[in-house]
């Protein structure tokens, strides 16, 4: 398997189990065995059904269902509205993580209460205060009918609602990162005279560019998959305001269960992709974070 | 520590002002909304949409079922986090990246996949149903969605917590002649203890406001099934605008109650390891 084959940081070394603080072997297994049987049960299970369901017409319906111009509508509906969420997401996220790790100011962990706020709150919520905000009976609705802007039951609002569901998740990762790299590399850019985003792309970009992809992974796939926020706002018009996974539901509330799995399917294919890319980074990440700590083991460092 | 009050780098009033318009615009002015909504509403109306018969029961429903997945969450989000950090079995790391896959799954995926799962003629469904136990449309099937949810939240806060701890104070244990089992209730599992504690409350706090992977599997009987978002999904649809924000408002409440007592635990749990 392609795992055993990457190399293994320090720190992820299998600890050795000492026989007097380890479980017999009998226990062991057991443990592991009920562990996998649950994951299995839990995670693996609807994994697999969900292919299976997918191909049970065959190959050809299943292809059928993909290209069908609704589904593929849906797509490009669900393209487009990542890529406005996202890189709006990535821009705050930088700058908050910017302005939280680099200065000292009064307010602080009441701005990080408030940037993590969108994880408390329920999908549902997160798009009827849009249509509270924008609605027809909402607070600009009487101006945006004046003028004929839709915003609800349309696409403005589904990417505002995604927005403000997949707001936190660039900032909350690079937020904790920034705050431990702290201030003196960025400080000495400056001191010999570089620019300030001169001393950002060549000095802090290069320090966080795992912990962003790892936002952004994580984001992107929360912007694609989002199904209450955006089921709220959506006019549920197939082949205009329908995002992928809204097109699972509407084909699985007409019992076209096949057409259904096989567009989740596609939604599956990209958690597992996502999945994959996340570990990937996390590997990364975790090895330049072990090289550094073996190029500044100096001892100088240690008694800083 | 010696962060100063003066310091060379730029871009502090760029990225704070940005930081704040975007979050004014985007989250804190849209949520002002249900406050101000509900404001509208006399105390007499707003106590009597949120005590509503079917309001409560929806309430029984969506706090009882979060409440079951969480705990099943947290017996077996223990083990698999005590299983992944201290023992080496083969496709170790391909198990540990797949607890993470109620995260990336969109929610509509797991919910049709599980409710298929469960139904009387499906995989699994068709050997519980002899037994008399019917899964999908039924409160079982609620927590069963919320259980595959919620799963990660206990395993992720726990995971550390276990690879942190040092083999040591184990050591001192066995040595000083506890079993393994008083090892593990006596030093393993207070040390543990509130990290578990914060991975129930965020499992939780997720599922009281999950939608997407309920909503298929719920069979939504008002006073049965019926969930609290799908709920005030319902109110929004039949204009009933003023409902739907009440009831929001009050779920907005318990939300942030929880959100603060997360915090409150990690704060805690983080001066215990300092000290």
């Amino acid at each position: 398997m392609a795992t055993a084959v990457l190399p293994r940081s320090a720190t992820t070394a299998p600890r050795a189990v000492v026989r007097a603080t380890g479980e017999s072997r009998t226990v062991r297994w057991i443990l592991i065995a009920i562990a996998l049987g649950f994951l299995s049960l839990v995670l693996l299970v609807p994994l697999l059904l969900v292919f299976v369901q997918a191909l049970s017409k065959g190959l050809p319906a299943y292809w059928e269902a993909i290209k069908e111009p609704d589904a593929l509508s849906a797509a490009k509906l669900t393209l487009l509205i990542a890529a406005i969420a996202v890189p709006a997401n990535l821009i705050f996220g930088v700058a908050a993580a910017w302005c939280i790790s680099k200065f000292a100011f009064r307010g602080k962990h009441l701005l990080i209460t408030l940037i993590d706020l969108p994880f408390a709150v329920s999908p549902v919520i997160s798009g009827m205060i849009f249509v509270l905000l924008f609605g027809a009976h909402g607070w600009f609705g009487p101006w945006l009918a004046e003028h004929d802007i839709k915003v609800i039951f349309a696409i403005p609002g589904m990417v505002l609602a995604t927005t403000f569901v997949t707001a936190p998740f660039i900032a909350r990762e690079l937020i904790p990162l920034m705050q431990e790299q702290g201030t003196e590399e960025e400080e000495a850019a400056i001191v010999l005279g570089a620019g300030g985003w001169q001393t950002f792309f060549r000095v802090t970009l290069p320090n966080i560019k795992w912990g962003l992809l790892y936002g952004l992974i994580l984001c992107n796939a929360r912007a694609m998959g989002e199904f209450g926020a955006v089921s709220v706002v959506s006019g549920h018009i197939r082949g205009e305001t329908n995002t992928l996974p809204l097109h699972v539901e509407i084909l699985y509330n007409e019992y076209a269960f096949a057409a259904s799995f096989a567009v989740a399917s596609v939604l599956t294919l990209l958690a597992l992709v996502t999945l994959a890319l996340k570990t990937l980074v996390e590997w990364q990440q975790r090895r330049a974070m072990s090289d550094a700590a073996e190029v500044f083991t100096t001892p100088e460092r240690i008694a800083a | 520590m010696q962060r100063k009050s003066a310091t060379v780098l730029p871009g502090f009033g760029l990225s704070l002002g940005i930081t704040c318009t975007y979050l004014s615009l985007i989250v804190l002015l849209p949520l002002a909304t249900v406050f101000t909504r509900t404001a509208q509403l006399s105390g007499s109306a707003f106590w009597n949409t949120v005590t509503d018969p079917r309001v409560l029961a929806s309430y029984r429903v969506t706090f009882g079922a979060s409440f079951l997945a969480a705990l099943v969450n947290t017996v077996f989000g223990l083990l698999v986090a005590w299983v992944l950090v201290r023992y080496r079995f083969p496709g170790r790391r391909i198990v540990d990246a797949m607890v993470d896959l109620p995260f990336a799954l969109p929610t509509a995926v797991a919910g049709i996949a599980l409710t298929t799962l469960y139904a009387s003629n499906g995989w699994i469904g068709q050997y519980l149903e002899p037994l008399g136990l019917k899964v999908s449309y039924t409160w079982v099937g609620i927590t069963v969605a919320l259980i595959f949810i919620g799963l990660p939240f206990v395993v992720r806060t726990v995971q550390p917590v276990l690879d942190d701890l040092e083999v040591e104070v184990e050591e001192a244990a066995a040595s000083l002649g506890a079993g393994r089992w008083q090892t593990f209730s006596r030093v393993v599992f207070p040390t543990v203890a509130p990290a578990l504690l914060t991975g129930f409350a965020l499992a939780f706090a997720r599922a009281i406001g999950e939608y997407g992977s309920v909503v298929f599997i719920s069979g939504n009987m008002p006073m049965k099934t019926e969930i609290v978002p799908l709920l005030i999904i319902t109110k929004l649809e039949q204009y009933d605008y003023a409902g739907a924000t009440a009831v929001a408002l009050v779920m907005l409440v318990a939300s942030f109650a929880l959100l603060l007592t997360i915090n409150l635990l990690q704060w805690a749990a983080r001066r215990r390891m300092a000290v």
